[in-house]
């Protein structure tokens, strides 16, 4: 069965609440919240938008002022560029994207969601006990 | 669909990440990096600050590894925008209220080359605000040059693996300012001490500070 894509035209300009449950691609203009929890975001390369975004994946090949939360992936590609926090396990930037902010990547294995990103500058979690001496070389890896 | 297009994926496909460099840059073993890793390793879910340009290999390096927090605070483009717009005098001032984290939040910090570009009291407050943002016993990485380079390009690190580090060069305003002694680069970041210190072959000094815990 061919899956639908919905495109939310270039000379369109949204400001509000977006929600859906499907995959959604935007090359206009939106201003507010867009939220495709379960679905594929993707802004397109006329896309523009400033918004706080909650997706399952989200590709961006215009700009994006706001943060950003994947339960999957965030891929900014090529000419690509993001402005804002971004939360997500799976994060790719490519070489010539544009990107300012944070990235917070949680390891692999434990549970994902897409849930509001954390306030900049905020205290991050700290659960151990640091050792005053530089622990000798180790192998990194979840 | 012939056995050609089975088996050379397409350009224009979406689901196909691009290549992640056409040109092959040039390869440097690392010492320090590891050694930085490790103190990143035993913290849960740690913050980091890349004062570099974003290079997404190592955004997902770093993610991947550490599960961490990453800031990306591209200090070379505050400075070459300074330089552009000819208010290099009040660099030193920006950079005393450029960075928006609380005092002691950030676990590691990448500082990479960016102080062999500024002038004394720039460098000096940037190291200064470096400080105040790490945490007791996080560390610092910082690359220092030990010959004097000509050529007026900034430095873009690639993370190959927690050994091998790749650079590539880019247009910049301004060179290299000097060439900084051991013992200023330790006055510079007087709040620290250095944890460990190499001189490479292809002439650059790693040094990895910690923060007194």
């Amino acid at each position: 069965m061919e899956k639908d894509i919905v495109n939310i035209g270039k000379s369109v300009v949204i400001k509000g609440e977006l929600n859906g449950s499907e995959d959604l691609t935007i090359e206009g203009h939106v201003e507010g919240t867009i939220q495709l929890r379960e679905h594929v975001l993707t802004i397109g390369p006329n896309g523009r938008i400033k918004a706080q975004v909650f997706a399952k994946a989200v590709i961006v090949l215009g700009e994006v002022t706001g943060n950003v939360t994947a339960s999957d992936k965030v891929d900014i590609r090529d000419n690509g560029s993001v402005d804002g926090d971004i939360v997500s396990p799976r994060v790719a930037i490519a070489e010539g994207a544009h990107f300012r902010g944070s990235v917070d990547m949680q390891r692999k294995g434990q549970p994902q969601a897409a849930k509001p990103p954390q306030p900049q500058g905020g205290q991050p979690q700290q659960q151990t006990q640091q050792s005053q001496q530089p622990q000798p070389a180790q192998r990194v890896g979840a | 669909m012939g056995l050609l297009d089975r088996l050379t994926p397409r350009k224009n496909d979406p689901d196909v990440p691009p290549s992640p460099s056409v040109v092959d840059d040039p390869v440097f073993a690392t010492k320090a990096l590891r050694k930085f890793l490790t103190t990143l390793t035993s913290r849960e879910s740690p913050v980091l600050l890349d004062l570099g340009p974003v290079v997404g290999s190592n955004v997902s390096f770093f993610g991947e590894q550490l599960g961490c927090k990453i800031f990306v605070e591209d200090i070379f483009a505050d400075l070459d925008r300074h330089v552009r717009d000819g208010k290099l005098e009040t660099l030193a001032e920006f950079l005393k209220k450029r960075f928006p984290q609380e005092n002691g939040t950030v676990d590691g910090i990448l500082c990479w080359d960016v102080i062999d570009y500024m002038d004394k009291v720039s460098a000096q407050e940037l190291a200064k605000e470096l400080t105040r943002l790490l945490r007791p016993d996080g560390a610092l990485l910082g690359f220092f040059g030990s010959q004097h380079r000509p050529d007026v390009r900034y430095t873009k690190y690639i993370i190959v693996d927690e050994v091998n580090l790749k650079y590539r060069t880019y247009p910049a305003s301004r060179g290299k300012q000097s060439i900084l002694l051991n013992r200023d680069i330790i006055r510079l970041f007087s709040g620290l001490r250095v944890s460990d210190s190499f001189l490479l072959q292809n002439n650059l000094r790693e040094i990895l500070f910690r923060k007194p815990a």
